[in-house]
């Protein structure tokens, strides 16, 4: 079972580096949203350090949401989703070998790339670990969440909007805990709080939601 | 335990059957509990010693937020049921929900914010009660628009499921997370389970005024699921008589 998933993870890793571009363009799309806040609220460094926190986190969600519209379309189309269904593996499994694959490339280099933009917003450096720490247990589960919604429309012809549609509202505490993690750091209080929570909403999301992901997957194959 | 009953309820014919005979019985509650709950909140109940006669709102206002939260409940329950037991009629009973219940959310919304400006000074602010009620209402929009996004009615109804049974694992969390974020709005006024902080003669027609919206819920739940019913089986020999003399009799 457990060569599946390293087999699968392997396939998912050579399949994306195959199209560098869907790796990139999410992280081209986070520093996009970030450099459009200074022009729209004004270049002041005091009112952009107090925004940071927020600006970081919403343009985090949003590229992360993004990244994750077509994560099964090819898989639907040319017939290896239905394959997967009908594996005598465990499709949470192979799904969460698939997500895994997905968080480690785009996932990660989106943590990776936050400090850089975090510090041109004027965050002090004294907050970077906090920022990375809330990023890296914040983000699986938002690719995880985002999955499900991804699984459920993946039959879809015209879905692009409806995704973040589904998807947004249930990113809330997560858009919560991350933030106020790194507002609490700014202001130069423990966060250890918020960081718990969220691990213990990434241990949630791992253990559940590849069951709701598997679930999506086989209704929208059965379609 | 016998559980005909249970396999009863997957027979479209036999529910449109039961709930003919249920219908009446609700709607008639509704209109007696609404009405007589009504003018007794709002005309006879005595005004507040801080709020005077704006906090009447309370009347429609705690139970439509009371119904607007159940109602997602019920959707996920929907949609288990729906997903484990392959019943049909639960999947006409998410899909029909679903509208009510953002409706009773979007109403929970206008009579707070309503009520908001006489005793908080503004219609809206983010505070964490009223912000979980608009989260409340996205999620209901999102499954309304998934239901119409998906073609086939049998996938629609599974998917809507799935993400009525992920959004109500959720709602704890967000409750939780965004009241944690910032509070301003007073406890829950109404509970069953406490002795009411309020006195008896304001707690009474909240009471009542309760059980009349979910008495009008369920009358009009079950209008919408037998209309929903009809128009699936209206292939069938039973449901296209019963078509007959509902025109029949217009």
């Amino acid at each position: 079972m457990s060569s599946v998933f390293a087999l699968l993870l392997a396939r998912e890793s050579r399949l994306l580096f195959r199209r560098p571009a869907e790796l990139v363009n999410p992280l081209v799309f986070f520093a996009i949203v970030i450099a459009l806040f200074p022009l729209a609220v004004g270049p002041e460094s005091q009112l952009l350090q107090t925004l940071s926190p927020g600006l970081i986190w919403v343009a985090a969600l949003l590229a992360v949401l993004l990244s994750l519209d077509g994560l099964f379309r090819s898989d639907f189309e040319d017939g290896s989703l239905e394959q997967w269904v009908v594996a005598p593996q465990p499709l949470p499994l192979l799904v969460l070998a698939k997500v895994l694959a997905h968080w480690l490339f785009s996932g990660l280099a989106l943590v990776l790339l936050a400090p850089l933009l975090a510090l041109m917003l004027g965050l002090p450096a004294r907050c970077l670990p906090v920022l990375l720490l809330s990023l890296l247990l914040g983000t699986p589960i938002l690719s995880l969440l985002g999955a499900v919604g991804a699984a459920l429309i993946v039959g879809l012809k015209r879905g692009g909007l409806l995704l973040p549609l589904l998807i947004l509202p249930l990113y809330i505490p997560v858009l919560i805990l991350g933030s106020g993690a790194l507002q609490a750091a700014l202001q130069g209080l423990p966060a250890t709080g918020h960081l718990l929570w969220l691990a213990s909403l990434a241990m949630l999301a791992v253990t559940l939601l590849p069951f709701a992901i598997a679930a999506g997957l086989s209704i929208s194959v059965g379609e | 335990m016998n559980w005909t009953w249970f396999h009863k309820l997957g027979s479209p014919k036999w529910f449109y059957e039961i709930s003919g005979r249920w219908l009446p019985w609700f709607a008639v509650a509704a209109a007696l509990l609404l009405g007589v709950g009504l003018v007794w909140g709002l005309a006879f109940a005595p005004p507040d010693y801080q709020q005077g006669n704006s906090f009447r709102i309370i009347y429609i206002h705690v139970p439509v937020a009371f119904l607007a939260q159940s109602c997602y409940v019920l959707l996920a329950v929907a949609g288990l049921v729906g997903l484990v037991w392959r019943m049909k009629l639960a999947d006409i009973a998410l899909q029909c929900a679903a509208p009510i219940g953002a409706w009773m959310t979007f109403i929970a919304l206008v009579t707070g914010a309503i009520w908001g400006k006489p005793t908080w000074g503004t219609w809206w602010i983010w505070d964490a009660r009223l912000t979980s009620m608009l989260i409340l209402l996205f999620l209901y929009f999102g499954i309304i628009a998934l239901g119409q996004a998906i073609a086939n009615r049998d996938s629609a109804a599974k998917a809507c499921a799935v993400l009525a049974i992920v959004g109500v694992v959720n709602i704890p969390i967000i409750k939780y997370s965004v009241e944690w974020w910032n509070s301003l709005h007073q406890p829950a006024t109404f509970t069953l389970t406490e002795k009411p902080a309020m006195p008896m003669e304001m707690w009474l027609p909240m009471l009542v005024m309760v059980l009349g919206i979910y008495c009008f819920f369920a009358a009009v739940l079950l209008l919408r699921m037998r209309l929903e019913v009809l128009r699936r089986e209206a292939r069938s020999s039973w449901a296209k008589s019963e078509i007959k003399a509902l025109v029949g009799a217009a």
